[in-house]
């Protein structure tokens, strides 16, 4: 205070004397303009982040909504008994000796038969060229259907069959008639069909939960392709994460926060954890290929491999957070517990684990979401570009079969030709985000819930 | 002076709490405390003044080995209770801190409720065999640190929502709660107002009829208040010791003078 006016009030002191408060001065106005330039620098700022972030989610949202739905031509398909079970026991190993390639052409005459029923014209032949309307997968859709009720041999069932991803991409605006001229996969002649179809109602555009529940497929049926056996792997992988990265972090933040004593050493530890963290993410999937996989022999591409990379990749934030929330806590609880005669871990378990928990939630919650959406360390121990097309068959298969995880899976998409699969490659970018926004949902519920400091 | 000590230690051997033989406390290369012999005595409120930085509160601390939370604080000599060296390497600091409760400058109750933070001590050390016995403790805890009358129909609201007196209360009243032979308070008026601070005063005195209560305080009207015994510390020595109202109507060394008439501070 006196420092302040000592500077300039000499001089001035008669005339600020006399000044009025209405009226203000030249210094005042200059800090009031200096104060008002400041803000506006502040809302410009905060402007043109949220430009980005409304450019970016509005983008995502556009590419990625079209990869929910997908077109489904909707047919009456007769199964005969003597095409899919010649000795007419419904015996399903029996059953299971007619292959797709036996289930195919009954899609094709269902699909022709569909058409006549609708009077339209094709310009068609054969049944089989029509084949390419439908996905390729719809012959093992309709067996694995049978297969599960073998009733329906003999009878006449309404499948709704995944389109082809040619038709799928039309319906979307992706796939013209111009586009189509040099595709051998599909023809406007079959365009035209479609067209009608739609106008029968047999073909419609509708939600897919094949796309967040489904397996990923080959190159050329994007069409098929789903997100939810990969969401597995990023479980699993986040399971182990959690079940390693939480206890080992939390007891080394505690140890190092708590009980070991400032000396060389710990310092040391303290700066290599920094450290740590800053590390790029691919240098801990090098580790991992030459660690869990040619040292300890783990399964590559498996769960479990990619979990272990990412716990190693977690515990430094873990770490660091803990002890930051730690650190919070003021010394006089600890006094206080001690001062009563609590031991060192009872103060610590009793008094200040608790007031730390939601942070230390906070900083897991985060580690996790990093590690959720992590690709750099799994390109290494080969759970990118891996084809998981099966759902693991068992918890332990979880994490030990060969899976990928979201990320990966999205950056497979996004590397192939088709694209179908481009825009699939956006709609696993929403699924990714929505798991991360509700993680952090659930850290910001966790943190109020816990932070009753009173 | 020291034949006078010497020859009351012999008269007051039973009741005689806590023994110290030329202690001196380090941290790190700083001399905080040096060569300090006293003798604290049973059922006496005993009162450590003297300007602000010459150790009360590190010697204060030394008594319950509050002091082994400093890495840098290192304790030499001998500090006897019931004439056990406390820092004997067979003593558990945290079963002397037991038997030496606390109560610190700040109110700082858990952030749990007021009947957890009476029954926080008495469960850890296992003193009540069922609920009701924890809350009879609790009670009796609550009636002795005066807060009882105020705070019976809302224990389960949280300590740290009352007042600043109260909340010191409710730590003398924690302290008290485990039954300890000593309790040491470090300047426990000093962030409370004048009727706090009264209050806090009267339990002193009531609390004194069961424990030796050491308190240390830069209130001289507050030492000649609630104390039978004075230790003037000045620059880490404790200058002078005997009864308050010898230390405060007759004082034998000039500092403490000096000091009582207000020309150190
Ligand atoms: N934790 C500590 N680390 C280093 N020096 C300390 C620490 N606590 C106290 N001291 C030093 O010890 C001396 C005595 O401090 P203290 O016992 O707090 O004095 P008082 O309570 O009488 O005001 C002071 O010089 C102070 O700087
Ligand atoms: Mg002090």
């Amino acid at each position: 205070m006196t420092d302040a006016t000592h500077g300039t009030a000499e001089p001035a002191e008669p005339r600020r004397r006399k000044a009025s408060l209405y009226a203000s001065d030249a210094h005042t106005r200059r800090r009031n303009a200096a104060e008002k330039r400041f803000r506006a620098y502040g809302i410009a700022a905060i402007a043109i982040g949220l430009f980005f972030l409304l450019v970016l989610l509005v983008t995502i949202v556009r590419n990625g909504t079209p990869a929910f739905t997908q077109t489904f031509v909707t047919i009456e398909v007769a199964l005969p008994a003597d095409k899919l079970d010649k000795s007419g026991n419904r015996d399903i190993e029996e059953m299971k000796k007619v292959s797709t390639f036996g289930y195919a052409p009954l899609v094709d005459d269902a699909l022709a038969e569909a058409l006549a029923q609708a009077g339209i014209e094709t310009p068609f032949a054969n049944a089989k060229d029509l084949r390419q309307i439908v996905s390729a997968s719809v012959a093992a859709q309709v067996r694995d259907a049978v297969l599960a009720d073998p009733a329906l041999v003999g009878t006449s069932h309404e499948f709704r069959l995944l389109a082809a991803s040619r038709v799928d991409g039309y319906m979307k605006g992706r796939v013209t008639r111009e586009s189509v001229a040099r595709d051998k996969n599909i023809s406007a002649e079959h365009l035209d069909i479609v067209d009608q179809m739609i106008a029968a109602g047999l073909v419609e555009r509708r939600f897919n939960p094949g796309f967040v529940f489904g397996a990923d497929a080959s190159e050329s049926r994007p069409e098929s392709a789903g997100i939810g056996v990969s969401m597995l792997g990023s479980f699993f992988m986040m399971l182990v994460v959690l079940a390693l990265a939480l206890p080992i972090g939390v007891a080394a933040s505690i140890y190092l926060e708590e009980f070991a004593t400032q000396n060389r050493f710990t310092d040391l530890i303290e700066v290599n954890i920094s450290n740590l963290a800053a590390v790029p993410s691919i240098v801990f999937g090098i580790l991992g290929l030459a660690v869990f996989i040619q040292f300890a022999h783990l399964p590559s591409s498996a769960p479990i491999v990619g979990g272990l990379v990412l716990t190693l990749m977690t515990l430094p934030t873990i770490i660091i957070s803990t002890r930051a929330s730690l650190k919070a806590v003021p010394p006089s609880i600890r006094e206080a517990a001690l001062g009563v005669g609590a031991s060192k871990m009872q103060t610590v378990f009793h008094h200040v684990l608790p007031l730390a928990m939601p942070g230390i939630l906070t900083g897991t919650i985060i580690g996790l979401a990093q590690a959720l959406g992590e690709t750099a360390p799994l390109l290494l121990i080969g759970m990118v570009g891996f084809i998981a097309s099966n759902a693991p068959a068992s918890f332990a298969d979880g994490f030990l079969a060969p899976n990928s995880a979201m990320p990966a899976q999205i950056y497979e998409w996004a590397k192939r030709a088709d694209p179908a699969y481009y825009e699939r490659a956006w709609g696993g970018i929403i699924i990714l985000l929505v798991f991360l926004m509700v993680m952090n949902i659930i850290a910001i519920i966790l943190r109020r819930r816990f932070e009753r400091r009173w | 002076m020291k034949d006078n000590m010497e020859g009351r230690k012999l008269v007051d051997q039973m009741d005689v709490k806590f023994q110290t033989r030329d202690v001196q406390v380090y941290y790190g290369d700083t001399h905080a405390i040096k060569d300090v012999n006293v003798d604290i005595l049973d059922k006496t409120v005993t009162a450590f003044i003297g300007p602000s930085g010459c150790g009360k509160s590190t010697f204060l601390r030394s008594l319950n080995r509050m002091n082994d939370t400093i890495p840098i604080a290192r304790v030499e000599g001998k500090i006897l209770l019931d004439g056990e060296d406390i820092y004997d390497p067979k003593v558990d600091p945290v079963q002397l801190r037991a038997k030496v409760g606390m109560v610190f400058q700040k109110p700082n109750p858990f952030p749990k409720s007021i009947y957890d933070n009476i029954a926080y001590g008495p469960r850890i050390h296992g003193l009540a065999r069922n609920k009701a016995e924890l809350d009879d403790i609790v009670e009796h805890s609550l009636r002795r640190g005066a807060l009882w009358d105020e705070v019976k129909d809302r224990l389960q609201e949280p300590g740290t929502g009352l007042s600043g007196g109260q909340q010191q209360r409710l730590c003398i009243a924690r302290a008290v709660a485990t039954e300890p032979e000593v309790l040491l308070m470090d300047e426990p008026c000093s962030a409370l107002d004048p009727i706090a601070t009264a209050q806090v005063e009267e339990l002193i005195d009531e609390l004194k009829q069961n424990f030796s209560v050491v308190i240390v305080t830069h209130s001289m009207q507050q030492a000649a208040r609630v104390s039978q015994k004075t230790a003037f510390f000045h620059l880490g020595n404790l200058v002078e010791y005997g009864d308050t109202d010898q230390i405060f109507t007759n004082p034998v060394d000039p500092r403490t003078e000096s000091y009582i008439t207000g020309r150190i501070g």
